[in-house]
């Protein structure tokens, strides 16, 4: 078994982290400049989550994402040029601008998909693995929640049943401390949900969220026991929000104290700090540099590339036959 | 051809299924051991084995989100969901899941059949006793089947299983027993989307699904003993509707009567009447009549229970006030 990423591995995941929040940053500039649409649910401070546990997956592996997605789309192999074209309403967007960026779906890489209904992304996860298990193949499903989506029905009914059956699926809980605006300890009786894992007879661990390395690492063990056939695992990700539930959000209950710890423990800057021996300020730096132009080219693309033209869905049309009029 | 009940159909439909098709599983609270609780699944965990006929947790949420991602990734699943009074706990995967993923993402698909059973008449009280037709075939993307033979119930349930779009597949507890030819060929399949004439008439038209058929062929014996003479149309599927047959009967007709077991407000036959407004108002002599369950729970004893479900006087009434 292979636990730990190699140094390409290591910095593979820190240039996708660079990129995400390089997306993230240029999503608010063009909030503030009226080029979006809607809310955008922005991940700065979450990126080792997602980049790291996509980080161990195949081609063939599936993902299930939140409305705060981003880092789990890069993290799986979306296209940067589709995300940015698709969250900016374009017709050259992974789903020709019908879906928003939060319901970004991609099916050829297994990123299927975003889902905004709270906790929708866990029996989405379970769903797949049963037809992983019924099609006995050795992919795995991997689902990320946060901690408010912990405490929908859903969320115990799909653990119940993964660990009933087995199912190769990996629950990765991202807990960045907020449902919405309402702080973790005001949901919930308990601060580790980790410990609900022992009820659904399945192993958890609670890890570093904000660590890159730490996720490939807990991820990898968790795909490996559900490759096996052993069954489902539970991670819970400690990690931090850093900016509001939305660009709408009016913000005001984020603790200053809290803000300034957690960006002591930026995930870029950890994972900086632990690849610098390895390969050197200059080579981060030009990484970096090269994510954030890749971003930039992108989003400018997108920004110059058409908006769709509206057709009608007729596959969900309620006659069989299509009526001269209505 | 062979006699069979409905039941009996519905199970040969899903063993040939999974015959033909090893992607194809059933999954839902005791089907698999017990066979299901009106039988429709006895025997099949002992043919195709425990990974492919499973029962499940009571999680009825979680189960249809579920089938909806399995299907997307490469299976069939056909999900039992015990009484249509649970659908509300559905309503999510289908509404906010199975309906956009579609439209919304490329190349996917999501075969998947929810098979569940309503109606009254059984004494079951008011929490397993509805139809709730109104709140399945009101989503896009959902296709919803009501067969009341079982040889259509056998011929559409193949059809829904081999369909690419999500089938919500609608029995009805009191047909379960109701015995009939069945076609035996394994190829034999209904086409969902088209309705079937069950009796010929010329002076007022019936439509009606699952139950509500019978009840239908009855009102036009009663009608024909008053010399009126009613087509009774089977749409045997609710979404998407078959236009051709509806519109093709009311010019013969000029009369119509809208019949369904669910709730009259916003319901099906509300629907019904609109859509028949809309594509054959020029044809009509007289208003659209509806017969449908009045806008109150299903009472459990049994005077209470057959004063609220529509029946074959109550639609004969409704049919010679609108011929008046």
């Amino acid at each position: 078994m292979k636990n730990s990423p190699s140094t390409d591995e290591q910095l593979e995941m820190h240039r996708k982290m660079a990129v995400v929040r390089r997306l993230e940053e240029r999503l608010g500039e063009l909030h503030k400049a009226g080029k979006t649409r809607g809310p955008i649910h922005r991940c700065d401070g979450q990126e080792a989550v997602g980049v790291g546990a996509t980080a161990v997956l195949g081609a063939g592996d599936f993902v299930t994402s939140t409305h705060r997605g981003h880092a789990h789309y890069i993290g799986k192999g979306v296209d940067i040029r589709g995300v940015a074209a698709e969250i900016l309403g374009r017709a050259t967007g992974t789903c020709g601008g019908r879906a928003g960026h939060m319901l970004i779906g991609d099916r050829d890489k297994g990123m299927i998909g975003g889902n905004a209904i709270v906790g929708g992304s866990i029996p989405a996860a379970t769903g797949m693995a049963l037809s992983i298990q019924v099609r006995r193949t050795a992919d795995v499903a991997m689902c990320f929640f946060g901690d408010g989506a912990a405490q929908t029905g859903i969320c115990h009914e799909s653990m119940n049943i993964a660990g009933l059956w087995k199912l190769p699926v990996i629950f990765i809980l991202e807990h960045n401390q907020f449902g919405l605006t309402v702080h973790h300890s005001v949901q919930s009786p308990v601060a580790d949900l980790s410990i609900r894992a022992a009820g659904y007879a399945m192993p958890a661990e609670i890890v570093d969220g904000n660590d890159t390395v730490a996720m490939y690492r807990a991820a990898a063990r968790a795909v490996e026991r559900a490759r096996r056939g052993e069954g489902p695992s539970l991670i819970e990700a400690k990690t931090y929000r850093m900016q509001g539930f939305s660009t709408s959000d009016m913000g005001g209950y984020q603790s200053a104290a809290d803000l300034a710890e957690w960006s002591r423990r930026d995930p870029l800057a950890v994972s900086r700090r632990a690849l610098l021996d390895a390969v050197g300020a200059e080579r981060l730096d030009a990484v970096e540099a090269g994510a954030a132009g890749e971003v930039d080219a992108a989003v400018e693309e997108a920004l110059a590339a058409p908006l769709p033209s509206f057709e009608l869905f007729t596959r969900s049309s309620p006659y069989a036959t299509a009526p001269e009029a209505v | 051809m062979a006699m069979m009940r409905y039941a009996e159909a519905l199970n040969r439909a899903l063993r040939e299924e999974m015959q033909r098709d090893s992607n194809v599983f059933l999954f839902g609270e005791d089907i698999a051991r017990y066979g299901g609780v009106f039988k429709v699944t006895k025997g099949l965990m002992e043919e195709f084995g425990e990974s492919r006929v499973r029962d499940t947790p009571i999680s009825e949420q979680t189960l249809a989100a579920m089938a909806v991602t399995a299907s997307m990734t490469g299976t069939r699943p056909v999900l039992e969901i015990m009484y249509a009074d649970f659908m509300p706990l559905v309503l999510d995967a289908l509404i906010n899941q199975a309906s956009i993923y579609e439209y919304l993402w490329p190349n996917v698909t999501m075969p998947f059949v929810l098979r569940t059973q309503g109606g009254g008449g059984a004494g079951a009280g008011a929490q397993h006793s509805k139809s709730l037709d109104s709140l399945v075939a009101h989503i896009p993307g959902i296709k919803v089947v009501a067969p009341v033979t079982p040889a259509d119930a056998k011929g559409l349930l193949k059809s829904a299983i081999r369909d690419s779009q999500p089938v919500v597949f609608l029995e009805h507890k009191l047909l379960y027993n109701l015995r009939d030819e069945v076609p035996d060929d394994a190829d034999f399949t209904v086409p969902i989307g088209k309705a079937k004439t069950v009796r010929e008439g010329a002076d007022i038209s019936i439509f009606a699904t699952s139950r509500m058929v019978l009840e239908s062929q009855k009102a036009a014996e009663l009608l024909a003993q008053d010399g009126i003479s009613a087509e009774v149309i089977d749409l045997r599927t609710l979404r998407p509707l078959d236009l051709d047959a509806i519109t093709a009967s009311i010019a013969k007709t000029h009369h119509a009567v809208v019949v369904n077991e669910g709730w009259r407000f916003c319901g099906y036959a509300a629907e019904l009447s609109a859509t028949i407004m809309d594509f054959a108002f020029d044809d009509l002599d007289a208003p659209v009549a509806r017969v449908t369950l009045p806008d109150m729970p299903v009472p459990y004893s049994e005077p209470l229970e057959l004063a609220v479900l529509p029946n074959a006087a109550r639609i004969a009434d409704a049919a010679r006030a609108t011929l008046k």
